[in-house]
């Protein structure tokens, strides 16, 4: 019953994780038509402007607020300066685009850091964090995080005028801009706000997996996962799929344990968890492709 | 009376198709015009040329400024509402929301408080749907929102693409009775497009008759109500 706790504990805080980079996901999904492929590396990226800061003195959270900050601008810059100019440009060339900034992200991190792995701290403090054989310190501290960051991103969204401008930019750009909204600067934003949350999600991972240019590589599956189960086009849908799917990996790499344990037979555990993934995008690709929530799109040709 | 908006040798494409040719016209202060045209002659085209949605040459003028060229969201600042065929409802935002974003760069919340009790007051029944999702309205109701949304910019100018497509006469009746009392209470210049022309020349003081994308004749309402040729082309009698 305990290790069952922990192994729903452990996918709770891995599903923040997943849900956080899904966010970021769908929400240049939503405004583009786009999957933003370097998501994950652009998360490592302000993980380690977050790591670099901290060796130049900062605490944690300064840290945190500072690395989260820039790389604010760095989406802001990035949608402005690299994207903007490809505006009415084919998919493939955006999707090529998307996979140069993914080798860009990850060899300048390399180039400036060096591949070796490197230990990343906690914020969260041992004795008086979490319950004790249930859900560690830094995993209820990643679950708590999360959920603030998601919270105030849902009050930004759903009752600030700038918020609403977004949706509307992102629902119907032509009739957004026809009520003054300056769409082209709320794709930008748009940019911005997703490589906060993605760096949000890097850096309360990092203590997990450990720091290094490729870390976040296998997170950017599960997330897209995540996205694809909630419904690549609802926000709220792919912060279940996140829960979801971190869950779900957890239970049946739980469940192939149990069945060892009880048969000796050995059917699936903990190195197939990234499989299970896998298997999930091609099952609601398959058999329901606008995910959980998401909703379908009948497109008049 | 002066002209609001003066357009002169305005052409529009599509690529590389040219929709319309040295197109002119003049919206009078105040005034409601009317564009109208069968299929294809490009009254939306010159509504959207207006707005920048399309490539344009030519000159549009505003109040005695060039617009021409200024980005769409720069040319609704200026004051100019576009109420577009299909009338663009955020179809998932509630009717609150989707008249708040016509206001969303206006910091003082009371103003517009008392902007959306002023719309209310010529649309009681959305008032009554504030909360619901506005995809769920009815065809009448969606385009009385896309109005009231317009009329939330504070409009000198509004540019409407065939507010009676697809409605019921009654409640096209009602929503024509509206735009008369928006445009002689709020002082709003309308530009009307529509297929309906007798409706049209009964609420205008102006009308131009556009032929592939060409002006081909213009005056005031009931002289163009009374020609041969636009009775028996757009009147059908």
């Amino acid at each position: 019953m305990e290790q069952f706790l922990q192994q729903i504990a452990s996918g709770l805080a891995n599903g923040a994780i997943y849900a956080c980079v899904a966010l970021a996901l769908v929400m240049i999904y939503v405004s583009t038509d786009h999957i933003n492929f370097a998501q994950g590396e652009m998360a490592m990226f302000s993980t380690y402007i977050s790591w670099q800061l901290m060796t130049w003195g900062l605490s944690f959270w300064a840290a945190f607020v500072l690395a989260v900050a820039i790389s604010f601008l760095m989406g802001v810059l990035i949608e402005r300066l690299i994207l903007r100019p490809l505006h009415n440009a084919p998919v493939l060339s955006i999707i090529v685009v998307f996979i140069g900034l993914l080798a860009i992200f990850n060899s300048v991190a390399g180039a400036i850091w060096s591949y070796l792995i490197k230990e990343y701290p906690s914020p969260f403090p041992k004795s008086s964090f979490g319950i004790a054989g249930v859900i560690g310190p830094h995993q209820l501290g990643v679950v708590m995080v999360t959920l603030i960051v998601l919270g105030l991103l849902f009050i930004f969204f759903r009752y600030t005028p700038l918020g609403l401008a977004m949706r509307a930019a992102a629902q119907n750009p032509q009739m957004a801009r026809l009520v003054g909204v300056r769409v082209d600067w709320m794709l930008a934003l748009g940019w911005g706000l997703a490589a906060s949350v993605g760096a949000v999600a890097g850096i309360m991972v990092a203590h997990i997996v450990y720091l290094d240019p490729n870390m976040m590589a296998g997170i950017l599956l599960y997330a897209f996962a995540s996205a694809l189960v909630g419904g690549i086009s609802n926000p709220a849908g792919a912060v279940a799929g996140g829960f979801i799917v971190g869950i779900l990996e957890n239970m049946v790499a739980y469940a192939g344990n149990q069945i060892e344990k009880a048969t000796g037979v050995y059917i699936i555990g903990n190195g197939e968890k990234l499989t299970v993934a896998l298997i999930i995008v091609i099952f609601v690709l398959t058999v329901k492709p606008a995910g959980l929530f998401g909703r379908v799109v009948v497109k008049r040709v | 009376m002066a002209a609001l908006l003066e357009v002169s040798g305005l052409k529009a494409f599509y690529g590389q198709t040219q929709s319309l040719y040295d197109v002119a016209f003049e919206i009078p202060t105040g005034g409601i015009t009317t564009l109208l045209g069968a299929n294809g002659a490009g009254k939306t085209t010159t509504l959207r040329a207006i707005c920048n949605m399309v490539k344009t040459d030519g000159t549009i003028r505003f109040d005695g400024k060039n617009i021409r060229g200024l980005a769409t969201e720069e040319i609704v600042r200026r004051r100019i509402a576009h109420v577009p065929e299909g009338r663009g409802t955020f179809t998932t935002m509630t009717v609150d929301e989707n008249l708040r974003i016509a206001a969303y760069t206006r910091r003082d919340k009371q103003g517009v408080k008392d902007e959306l009790d002023r719309v209310f007051a010529y649309f009681p029944r959305l008032k009554e749907r504030i909360q619901q999702q506005a995809g769920t309205l009815s065809g009448g109701e969606q385009q009385m929102l896309a109005i009231a949304r317009a009329l939330m910019l504070k409009p000198r100018l509004m540019l409407l693409d065939e507010p009676s497509f697809g409605l019921a006469p009654l409640i096209v009746q009602e929503i024509f009775r509206i735009l008369r009392r928006i445009n002689e209470e709020e002082k709003v210049s309308i530009l009307l497009v529509e297929q309906n022309a007798a409706l049209a020349l009964d609420l205008a003081t102006h009308a131009y008759v556009l032929e592939t994308g060409k002006v081909v004749m213009s005056g005031p309402a009931d002289v163009v109500k009374n020609d041969e040729n636009v009775r028996k082309s757009y009147l059908g009698y």
